[in-house]
């Protein structure tokens, strides 16, 4: 289909042309018209990088998801600032932990990465080379199967109702 | 009112100069380069936030400019962190792990630092995958 060809990418479009506004601070038609160019050139020069069009189900639950993680973040910066500050290195366990992934979409399965590296003494570190499941190094926690639960049950459940 | 105002931003940026701080010592203290990792990918997070919600607040409410470019940081950082974070993580696996030393998949396929994918997808000049 040609304007599927053309506008491989309408969100991500949308998207690109909110975004020069916002740089420029000012509404005006040359602007508009130049954020426009933008969001019509990107997606087609960039689209080799994204073969499927995500499809997002439900627009509600991702500012659900949003303001989650957003208090998350905030949470866990609490947590890490204590466990820098107060905790002597040798009681810090650190512990890789392995968590199967249900999610299958690539954009589902960055956000994700993303999340579990903003939040909770959390980082991801690398995906299984069929991308079936996602290695986590987290900082301190008595606990593994917890967090790996808590990671499933708290963002993944999520995700999948968005993405899948 | 202004006094109110400014006295708020003020323990917005205090706030922030604390979790920078926090975030740049714990660099320091941590022991290896996965510990080290957490301090700057969350703490810092709150220590950039607090300085640029001071820096809404203060164009917003005292100098009556309304700006967006605090909300396009915050984005920004929010995407760039996990990603840096990541490919730090990946090197360091890579130069200084062995695939022994992380727990095992569980399933057919190992960790992509040490295994190659099932079906290596074939190069073409359309890009179609």
């Amino acid at each position: 289909m040609l304007l599927r060809r053309l506008v491989p990418h309408p969100l991500l479009s949308l998207l690109l042309l909110v975004v020069w506004i916002l740089l420029v601070n000012k509404i005006t038609v040359g602007n508009l018209l130049l954020g426009g160019v933008l969001g019509l050139l990107v997606p087609i020069f960039t689209a080799p990088y994204w073969p499927d069009r995500p499809v997002v189900h439900r627009p509600l639950k991702v500012a659900e998801y949003i303001l989650v993680v957003l208090w998350d973040i905030l949470v866990a910066n609490v947590q890490v600032a204590f466990i820098v500050l107060f905790k002597p290195n040798a009681k810090i366990e650190s512990h890789w932990i392995n968590v199967p992934l249900e999610l299958t979409s690539a954009e589902a399965i960055t956000v994700l990465a993303g999340t579990i590296t903003m939040t909770p003494g959390t980082v991801s570190a690398v995906l299984s080379a069929d991308a079936g499941n996602i290695l986590v190094h987290c900082l301190h926690t008595d606990d593994p199967d917890a967090v790996r639960d808590d990671i499933k049950s708290r963002y993944e459940r999520r995700l999948k109702e968005i993405f899948q | 009112m202004e006094q109110i105002v400014e006295y708020i931003i003020a323990a917005f940026l205090v706030l922030a100069g604390i979790f920078g701080l926090t975030g740049s010592f714990g660099l320091v203290k941590l022991r290896d380069t996965m510990q080290r990792l957490h301090a700057p990918t969350k703490a810092t997070t709150l220590g950039v936030g607090g300085v640029l919600i001071a820096s809404m607040l203060y164009y917003g409410l005292i100098e009556d400019t309304l700006s967006f470019h605090e909300l396009l940081i915050t984005v920004f950082l929010f995407l760039t962190a996990p990603i840096t974070a990541n490919f730090i993580a990946k090197t360091y696996m890579a130069q200084n792990m062995k695939a022994e030393d992380v727990p095992d998949t569980g399933r057919e396929h190992g960790w992509s630092v040490y295994d190659d994918p099932p079906n290596p997808p074939v190069i073409s000049d359309t890009a179609e995958e």
